[in-house]
């Protein structure tokens, strides 16, 4: 008897069996890297990439360039350097994506629990929850913008005023899926006998969700997460591609394809290149959520 | 089902009661409204003209009830004394469109077959693509077509519309030049030349938005084909004797078929709302294009009725999906 329990190699910590099982996911370490390579050239790219400023007539010589040693994706209409313009580009996409996501999980976190935790407020918090995926939100989204773009322009300035609505408006219309992953678990979680013993040892409600409900819902909230980026990124490009996104000198990916596609005919990769770049971060972003999704799953882990 | 299809109406209306008076409130409260960019030149007397005018110097309460007799009970009315001649409406007041003065359904009602037609395509190209390679790859799950199935799908997600149009663009009609770039709304089809000449035009949209809802059906098609195999009904048609061909496309598909239809019917409203992008990057003038327009134009009952529309098509279709599920899986009984 005693032999056979001794045979029993020593369980793995769970840390190390998800990253186990998410490094076999193909897919999802291919998107791992291309997601670190492309946050790697948006931080560190404008301290390595920084071309002189050139003045208006050197600006005005240099239009709609070629690639070339000096511009390695052409210059634009007004003269200016692609690569230079992609990098902070994608600075400003990256940040919504993750800004977006990080509201829109916490909101849906909040309301999750709430509803799954306190029976009281579960049926209007889930009506509420119907309520906004029945909105039609691409259309509210672009009339949300076009409505409150000057007054939050006049309030924080045109960059961070466009930023911060991008990003609330983005993070309250995408809150629901999380909330509705969240209740269930909770509903599941909080019958379960730990969450009984802490509760006949006189936990407060509030250090029971804290302590023992949370940190079991991680695993689907983190899954959510990171869809929820691709999501957001998405939605950001399709406000900036209609023209109701951030304003034509502060570039995202998705405002460089739409200042782009006048260009179309003569300097396709004027378009190309923010269009790969979009789709890249989301292919690569979808593919780590699938990979998540399996490794914390210890249905499928191990196996 | 007569009784929960029954319950579940009920429920919709104050759902739709409530979005409808977000919708309002968002639009109408909002800085941002046009009535807040009246310049402070204008005399007050012309000024409240012009509020009056508009109907906008009435409280809030006034102009959403108003608004929703409008929307729930003259515009029906209209539609059916245009039908049978008959005079229920008496003349009221329609919604009308602040940019052109016309009544907004009358304009939606102009903008609604190119939509229909355009984007309907899409969708059924895309149901059409889907299914045959969602069956394949579940049926050889694991194989080489599967996993091409499933980067094809991968990709479909991921490749956002404005960027997969715009590729088509440049491929087809910059560098191949087999069709034009932008949508030709005129074009009446009287003829085969002019049939040719619509389906040219077509082909691009089509296209984007046909490989995008390929890939995401494909999947559920995929995935329910594959929770099926595994039953114990198909081993015992298979121990019967009975070919794959009829296990498969018989027992198994209609089975997998029923989360698929929902899914189907459920993604009908994005077939209006969705397709801004693409109708404003090919230039078809549908209801997409057209809230574009009024947006831009802070055409503010355009706006609002639009809006709405897509809303009551979101809640409609929900319905009906829950319906059709009740209807074709016998075990599921909603009583």
């Amino acid at each position: 008897m005693i032999e056979v329990i001794t045979a029993i190699p020593k369980p793995e910590s769970a840390l190390r069996a998800i990253w186990h099982q998410f490094r076999s996911h193909k897919g999802a370490v291919f998107g791992l890297v291309v997601l670190s390579l492309l946050i790697i050239a948006v931080v560190i790219g404008p301290y390595l990439w920084h071309p002189e400023k050139l003045t208006v007539v050197e600006a005005l010589k240099s239009k709609n360039k070629g690639p070339s040693l000096r511009f390695p994706l052409g210059t634009d209409q007004l003269g200016r350097d692609m690569l230079q313009r992609m990098i902070a580009a994608g600075k400003v996409s990256l940040a919504v994506g993750f800004v977006a996501m990080m509201i829109a999980i916490i909101f849906g976190t909040l309301i999750g629990v709430l509803a799954g935790y306190y029976r009281r407020l579960d049926g209007p918090l889930m009506r509420l929850t119907d309520m906004f995926l029945a909105l039609p939100l691409v259309p509210l989204l672009l009339v949300i913008m076009m409505l409150f773009r000057d007054r939050a322009a006049s309030i924080l300035g045109p960059e961070l005023g466009a930023f911060t609505l991008i990003v609330f408006a983005i993070g309250i219309t995408s809150w629901m899926q999380a909330a509705r992953i969240v209740r269930g678990e909770v509903l599941a979680l909080k019958e379960r006998e730990y969450v009984l013993a802490a509760r006949s040892i006189g936990s407060a409600s509030r250090r029971i969700i804290t302590r023992h409900i949370l940190p079991n819902v991680v695993s689907p909230v983190m899954v959510a997460a990171t869809l929820g980026i691709a999501e957001a990124i998405i939605t950001e490009s399709v406000l900036s591609f209609l023209g109701l996104g951030f304003p034509p000198d502060f570039p995202t990916w998705g405002r460089l394809l739409f200042d782009g596609l006048s260009y179309m005919q003569v300097y396709p990769e004027r378009v190309i290149w923010p269009g790969l770049a979009i789709s890249l971060t989301v292919l690569s972003v979808n593919y780590i959520g699938d990979g998540l999704r399996d490794a914390l799953d210890p249905r499928i882990r191990g196996r | 089902m007569l009784t929960f299809t029954l319950r579940r109406l009920l429920l919709a209306i104050p759902t739709l009661l409530v979005i409808s008076l977000v919708i309002f409130l968002l639009v109408d409260l909002a800085p941002g409204s046009p009535m807040s960019e009246i310049p402070l030149t204008v005399p007050p007397d012309v000024r409240r003209k012009m509020m009056e005018a508009l109907g906008a110097d009435q409280p809030v309460f006034v102009r959403y009830v108003l608004w929703l007799r409008q929307f729930f009970w003259v515009e029906p009315a209209t539609l059916f004394d245009g039908w049978f001649g008959t005079n229920w409406a008496g003349g009221e007041q329609r919604i009308l469109s602040w940019q052109s003065r016309a009544p907004v359904f009358t304009i939606i009602g102009q903008r609604i077959p190119q939509t229909l037609t355009v984007i309907g395509t899409a969708y059924l190209v895309g149901v059409m693509i889907a299914l045959p390679i969602g069956i394949y790859s579940a049926y050889r799950q694991y194989s080489l077509f599967d996993q091409l199935g499933t980067l094809f799908a991968m990709i479909g997600f991921s490749v956002p519309t404005f960027f997969s149009g715009t590729l088509i663009i440049i491929i087809f009609a910059v560098t191949l030049g087999w069709f034009p770039t932008k949508y030709d709304t005129n074009l009446s089809v009287t003829d085969w030349p002019s049939f040719v000449k619509q389906l040219q035009q077509m082909a691009m949209p089509v296209m984007t938005l046909g490989l995008a809802n390929a890939a995401v059906i494909s999947r559920y098609m995929r995935s329910s084909m594959l929770d099926n195999m595994g039953m114990d009904y198909v081993r015992t048609a298979r121990a019967k004797g009975l070919t794959e061909r009829v296990v498969v496309l018989k027992h198994v598909l209609r089975n997998s078929m029923i989360p698929v239809v929902t899914v189907i019917a459920l993604g009908i409203p994005s077939i209006f709302g969705g397709a801004i992008i693409t109708e404003n990057l090919f230039g078809v003038n549908g209801i997409g294009a057209a809230l574009i327009g009024a947006i831009h134009a802070s055409d503010l009952p355009m706006v609002q009725t639009l809006a709405f529309i897509f809303a009551v098509l979101i809640v409609s279709f929900n319905l009906i999906a829950d319906v059709l599920y009740g209807l074709l899986d016998p075990r599921i009984r909603y009583d």
